[in-house]
């Protein structure tokens, strides 16, 4: 067994009185895809900004490569929600990648021979080379999100974070995006943490799921948490969990976040 | 009839655009032309952020406050630059402290412009020296700067255009996309403590030459000019320098015949630069089958990438 990427041992996190998780216990070993499931609320951004070091836990302890997280860490990619970015932005698609390689260095904005090249390398293979010298403002939703995938990657992360970066792009583009990502973790051997609400764009892919609900958590393979008595059990209400055409759906699950794009009691995961 | 009448009157066209005895003023205003090509190569450099970051109306904020601090210097006898400087150091570090979401930082400019104004209004009735200079601080005084003034000014200019090169990158990155900059452990809030600085320091010097009304024309205009027509980020600061000591030096160059002040020629001048950058701007984007090639910048294997 290799040594993982990411390790948090018996790790929780509250706020005030409220126990977003508890004794969490999960190794992520390298090109391991997890997807984060539950509703808003139950501490999936939180996890990412406490992998990020931007967060402390309030107890437990989280590893990265065997090391205490730190803030600004090299060996990890982040790929955000899908927010577009300003008209006019003075940036080309090819800069905003440049950024994931240098965009912490001061001075100028100069890059090396060999940092351009690399650049161009995840370009193409994000199948943008033929914007990369668009303003990145012009790009749709679905264009931005692979140049962000592409930073995300350009510097050969151990560990690639997504926080529900398929969200408001249409069915094209979230297979598109995610097939990237998958992609990209085989070729780099990444390990992938995958924030999302709806685990169906991405379910061929995943190889654990960490679900959370009201300050409780399960993780197993999709076959093992995506069921109806693991999912009762976890909202202690009874749930069902329906699978077709290839795709989950589990009704009757309680919101216990403030999600108000789901109707309350048919959340489609 | 107005218009009609005045415009008949040779002296009124002579006063706008007047060229008699101009070799021996140019050799006068040396000092001034220098000034304004130096705050031009400033504005224009700072410019790209300030849009970037969304500070236009923080600029003009911090160009009230930076009024008052020099209609107080003017009042006590003391420096005036020093004062100005001090009053939109204030302002820009208070905007950059307690406004970090753009709601709430565009209601905190809006409750200390007003104050500032104010202070500076009473500072100026207060005092009793040549009331030209009261005016020039609204308006711009270019046309008198001294050797002192004038070492004082490149001082402060060299500061903040070092200050902006050093933290030329990892300010634009966290100016476009603050989350993943921050996820990428950048300092995003001194970053944008430390650009307050400077843009505070810009506004003042600024100030001396166009005026506090007239800021914007120098630190915004020249830079939303370049972000119509180009989106590389080599050629859009290069650009809107262009346009910057274009409009400033142009600007003193046109006005130095008449003897009217220089900003509404710096101001006009800028403004048509940027009308023609929009139009350029519209036509490339309607022509252009992608609608998204940038036409200026043919840098495939470019300057930067």
């Amino acid at each position: 067994m290799t040594a993982p990427v990411l390790s948090l041992k018996a790790a929780s996190l509250q706020f005030g009185s409220r126990h977003l998780w508890r004794n969490l216990n999960l190794d992520i070993a390298p090109g391991e895809f997890v997807a984060v499931l539950g509703s808003n609320g139950t501490g999936k951004t939180s996890l990412l900004r406490v992998i990020l070091g931007q967060r402390e836990l309030t107890s437990g302890s989280v590893e990265l490569l065997g090391q205490p997280v730190r803030a600004g860490s090299r060996e990890i990619g982040y790929i955000p929600q899908q927010k577009l970015l300003d008209q006019g932005t003075p940036l080309r698609a090819r800069d905003l990648v440049a950024f994931g390689l240098n965009g912490h260095r001061f001075g100028l904005p100069r890059s090396s021979e060999a940092e351009r090249s690399r650049v161009d390398e995840v370009l193409e293979a994000v199948g943008a080379t033929s914007y990369a010298h668009a303003p990145v403002a012009t790009l749709s939703g679905g264009e931005q999100q692979r140049v962000r995938v592409a930073q995300s990657v350009v510097g050969r992360p151990s560990l690639l974070l997504c926080d529900e970066p398929l969200l408001s792009l249409d069915l094209a583009h979230q297979r598109g995006v995610s097939e990237l990502i998958d992609e990209q973790r085989r070729e780099l051997n990444t390990a992938v943490v995958f924030v999302t609400h709806d685990v169906n764009p991405i379910l061929g892919m995943v190889d654990r799921v960490l679900y959370l609900a009201g300050g409780e958590f399960r993780i197993g393979t999709p076959d093992e948490v995506l069921r109806s008595d693991v999912l009762s059990d976890l909202y202690g209400t009874p749930v069902d969990v329906f699978r077709s055409r290839g795709r989950v759906v589990v009704v009757g699950a309680p919101d216990d976040g403030d999600d108000h794009d789901h109707r309350a009691n048919e959340e489609i995961l | 009839m107005i218009i009609h009448s005045l415009s008949n009157d040779p002296s009124f066209w002579s006063q706008i655009f007047g060229f008699d005895n101009y070799g021996e003023l140019l050799v006068l205003v040396r000092n001034s032309i220098f000034a304004g090509a130096v705050l031009g190569i400033l504005g224009g450099l700072i410019g790209p952020f300030v849009v970037m970051r969304d500070l236009a109306f923080a600029v003009h904020g911090i160009s009230e406050l930076s009024f008052a601090g020099a209609a107080a210097a003017l009042l006590l006898g003391a420096n005036v630059v020093v004062g100005s400087a001090t009053g939109s150091l204030l302002a820009a570090l208070l905007i950059g402290i307690l406004g970090t979401r753009a709601r709430e930082r565009n209601s905190i400019i809006a409750v200390l412009m007003p104050f500032g104004l104010g202070l500076g209004i009473l500072f100026l009735a207060l005092y009793k020296g040549r009331s030209a200079n009261k005016f020039g601080l609204l308006t711009g005084q270019i046309v008198s700067v001294d050797d002192p003034q004038l070492a004082v000014l490149l001082t402060v200019s060299v500061i903040v255009i070092v200050g902006l090169f050093l933290i030329w990158r990892p300010l634009t990155f966290s100016s476009v996309d603050a989350d993943v900059a921050s996820a990428r452990g950048l300092p995003v809030r001194s970053l944008s403590i430390v650009f307050m600085i400077l843009l505070g320091l810009a506004v003042a010097v600024s100030i001396q030459v166009v005026g506090a009304l007239l800021v914007l024309s120098l630190l915004v205009t020249p830079a939303a000019a370049a972000m119509r027509v180009t989106a590389s980020p080599v050629l859009t600061p290069v650009l809107s320098v262009i346009f910057a000591v274009t409009s400033v030096v142009g600007g003193i160059l046109l006005a130095l015949g008449g003897g009217l002040p220089i900003s509404p020629y710096v101001t006009t001048i800028s403004f048509l630069i940027y009308v023609a950058c929009r139009i350029i701007g519209a036509r490339r984007a309607r022509t252009s089958a992608t609608g998204r090639r940038p036409v200026l910048a043919p840098m495939r294997q470019g300057v930067s990438s």
